[in-house]
C-alpha cells in the first residue's frame, strides 16, 4: 500500500508551531509521507498545497480561535478544486460544540489539547483504509 | 485506455491543477494508467528546461528555488518544481518540509510545487522523478526544477536526469571540498557557494575553483602541442577555472563557481544567467540534443525492463521456480539453469502473449 499524504499546516497569526511539528513527526514516526508548510498560512495556501500535493489528508493544528471561518473555508477551496475527498481534520483549543458544528458540515474529527498523536494516527488509519476500500469496491477490482 | 485515465487526461489538457498533480501520483505510485499517462506525454516533451538543484542537507537550495522560480516568473516563464527528500527507512514515512521556504511562490498560478519522498524507489528514484518532471513538462512549464539532498548515489542520479545540474555547497558543509562526495563535482554545471555571510566562503571558493583548474589542467597533457602550455595558467589553476568559465566555448563548458546570500536575496540573477548561459551551450554544442536522445533510448529499455518483469515475473512463474526449489538445495541444478529453463518455458510471454 502507498503511504498516507498529510498535508500539515498552521494557519492564523499566533507565533509558534510546536504543536504542528510533533503532530508532522508523530505522522512521519506512523509511515506517513508529511508536507509540512510552515508557520501562518491562508486557507488559500493550504488548499493550494494540498492540491497540488494530491495530499489524503490536511492536518490542521489551530489556535486561534478562527476554526469556525478558516475550518469551511479551506474545505470549500479544495473542493473548489475537484477535491471533495480529502478529510480535514486536526487539532487545538476548539470548544466540544464547534468541534460537532464542524462534523456536521462533513469536517474530520478534531481533536482537544493533550489528546496522544497516537488518536490522530489511528483516525486517519482508519479513515484511509475504507476510503481505499470503498475506492476498490467502486471500481470493480 | 481506462475511462478514468482519458478523463483525467482531458482535463490535463484543459489545464486543471487537480489533473495535473493526480497525474503526478499515478506516475508516483505506478499506478494503473502509468503508461497512458506517460505516452500522451512523450510528443509533448522537450519544451521545459529542466534544472537540478542539489547540495547537502541545509544548504539553503529550497530559498535558491524559490528565488530563482521568481525570478523565471518575473520574465514571464512558468516553473514546475519538484523536491524530493528522503524516506525514513524505518517507519517508511518522510517529513518533507521544502514548502515552508517556498511562501512567496505558493499562491501563483504560474507555479506548481510537488513534494516527493525517496521511498524504497521500486525501479529507481531517478527514473520515477524523471517521469515526474516529464508529466510537468508536457503540462506545458517553462522552467521545471527538480530539488534533491545530495546524500545518496541516488540523488545525485535524480540530478544527472537534469539538463542543467547546480550543486549548492555551504562553508560548513566541510574544512575542504575533500570532503565532498564523489561524484558530486562531476555532476556540477554550476557550482553555487551559498551563505556567503557565512566566513570560510571565498576560500571555498577558490578550493573548488583550483579543483576545477586542476581537472582541466590534466587535461591539457593530452593537448596537441601546438595549443602549447600557457604558463601562467598552469600556475595558477584557479585563475584559470575562473577565466575559462567566462568564455563561451561552443564545445567545452567549464562550471562557474557563483557566490550567494540567499537569505538576503543576492546572487540569484547571476545563478539564472549561469543557467541560461549553460542552456545556450548545450544548445550550441549539440550536448543538449544528444542527452535528450540518450534519454529516450535510456526510457525505451527501462520499459523494456519493466514490462519483461511484469510478464514474465508474475505468480504463476514465481511459482515454478519454487517447485524447483528442492533440486536447487540438494545441488543438481544451478540457479541459471533454472533462470534458462524458465525462460525457454514463458520466454513467450514476454512478446505479450498468454499461457
Ligand atoms: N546565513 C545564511 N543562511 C541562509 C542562507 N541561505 C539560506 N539560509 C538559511 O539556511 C536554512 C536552510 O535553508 P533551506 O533553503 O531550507 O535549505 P535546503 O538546502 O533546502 O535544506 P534541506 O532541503 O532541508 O536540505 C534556512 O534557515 C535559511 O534561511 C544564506 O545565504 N546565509
Ligand atoms: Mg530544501
Amino acid at each position: 500500500m502507498r503511504p498516507i499524504r498529510v498535508l500539515v499546516a498552521k494557519p492564523g497569526l499566533d507565533g509558534h508551531d510546536r504543536g504542528a511539528k510533533v503532530v508532522a513527526a508523530a505522522l512521519r514516526d506512523a509511515g506517513m509521507e508529511v508536507i509540512y508548510t510552515g508557520l501562518h498560512q491562508t486557507p488559500e495556501m493550504i488548499a493550494t498545497a494540498a492540491v497540488q500535493e494530491d495530499a489524503d489528508v490536511i492536518g490542521l493544528s489551530i489556535l486561534s480561535g478562527a476554526h469556525m471561518t478558516l475550518i469551511p473555508r479551506v474545505r470549500q477551496l479544495v473542493e473548489a478544486q475537484g477535491r471533495d475527498d480529502i478529510l480535514i481534520t486536526g487539532g487545538g483549543i476548539i470548544p466540544r460544540e464547534d468541534m460537532d458544528a464542524l462534523q456536521a458540515q462533513g469536517i474530520g474529527r478534531l481533536f482537544g489539547p493533550g489528546t496522544p498523536t497516537t488518536e490522530l494516527v489511528d483516525y486517519i488509519k482508519d479513515w484511509f483504509a475504507s476510503r481505499e476500500a470503498r475506492d476498490t469496491a467502486k471500481s470493480g477490482t | 485506455m481506462l475511462a478514468p485515465v482519458e478523463k483525467l487526461l482531458k482535463d490535463f489538457d484543459a489545464g486543471t491543477t487537480f489533473a495535473l498533480a493526480r497525474a503526478v501520483s499515478i506516475v508516483e505510485n505506478q499506478r494503473p494508467g502509468v503508461d497512458d499517462i506517460l505516452a500522451s506525454m512523450h510528443p509533448r516533451l522537450g519544451k521545459a528546461r529542466r534544472i537540478g538543484i542539489t547540495g547537502p542537507p541545509g544548504a539553503g537550495k529550497s530559498t535558491i528555488t524559490n528565488l530563482l522560480t521568481r525570478e523565471f516568473r518575473n520574465a514571464g516563464l512558468t516553473v514546475g518544481i519538484v523536491c524530493v527528500d528522503p524516506t525514513s527507512p524505518f517507519t517508511g514515512g518522510a517529513l518533507l518540509g521544502d514548502r515552508v521556504r517556498m511562501e512567496s511562490i505558493a499562491l501563483d498560478d504560474g507555479v506548481f510545487i510537488r513534494s516527493m519522498a525517496t521511498r524504497g524507489s521500486l525501479g529507481g528514484l531517478a527514473s520515477t522523478t524523471r517521469e515526474v518532471a516529464d508529466v510537468l513538462d508536457g503540462f506545458g512549464y517553462d522552467r521545471v526544477i527538480i530539488e534533491t539532498v545530495g546524500v545518496g548515489q541516488s540523488e545525485l542520479d535524480v540530478a544527472r536526469t537534469a539538463d542543467s545540474t547546480v550543486v549548492v555547497l555551504v562553508p560548513e558543509s566541510g574544512d575542504s571540498i575533500q570532503t565532498l562526495k564523489a561524484g558530486v563535482m562531476e555532476i556540477a554545471d554550476i557550482f553555487v557557494v551559498n551563505k556567503a555571510d557565512r566566513p570560510g566562503a571565498d576560500r571555498l571558493r577558490n578550493d573548488v575553483e583550483l579543483m576545477l583548474g586542476l581537472r582541466r589542467g590534466a587535461s591539457y597533457g593530452n593537448m596537441p602541442a601546438h595549443h602549447g602550455v600557457d604558463l601562467k595558467r598552469a600556475m595558477n589553476p584557479a585563475r584559470a577555472a575562473r577565466e575559462d568559465a567566462k568564455l563561451e566555448s561552443p564545445d567545452k563548458w567549464t562550471p562557474p563557481v557563483l557566490s550567494s546570500i540567499a537569505a538576503k536575496g543576492e546572487g540569484i540573477k547571476e545563478i539564472a544567467e549561469s543557467l541560461d548561459r549553460h542552456f545556450g551551450y548545450l544548445e550550441r554544442s549539440g550536448e543538449l540534443r544528444q542527452r535528450r536522445r540518450e534519454r529516450m533510448v535510456e526510457r525505451v529499455v527501462e520499459v523494456v525492463e519493466k514490462r519483461m518483469r511484469q510478464r514474465i515475473l508474475d505468480a504463476d512463474t514465481v511459482a515454478w521456480v519454487k517447485g524447483r526449489v528442492d533440486e536447487l538445495e540438494s545441488g543438481s541444478v544451478t540457479p541459471y539453469v533454472v533462470a534458462d529453463d524458465l525462460l525457454k518455458k514463458f520466454g513467450h510471454l514476454v512478446t505479450g502473449a498468454t499461457k
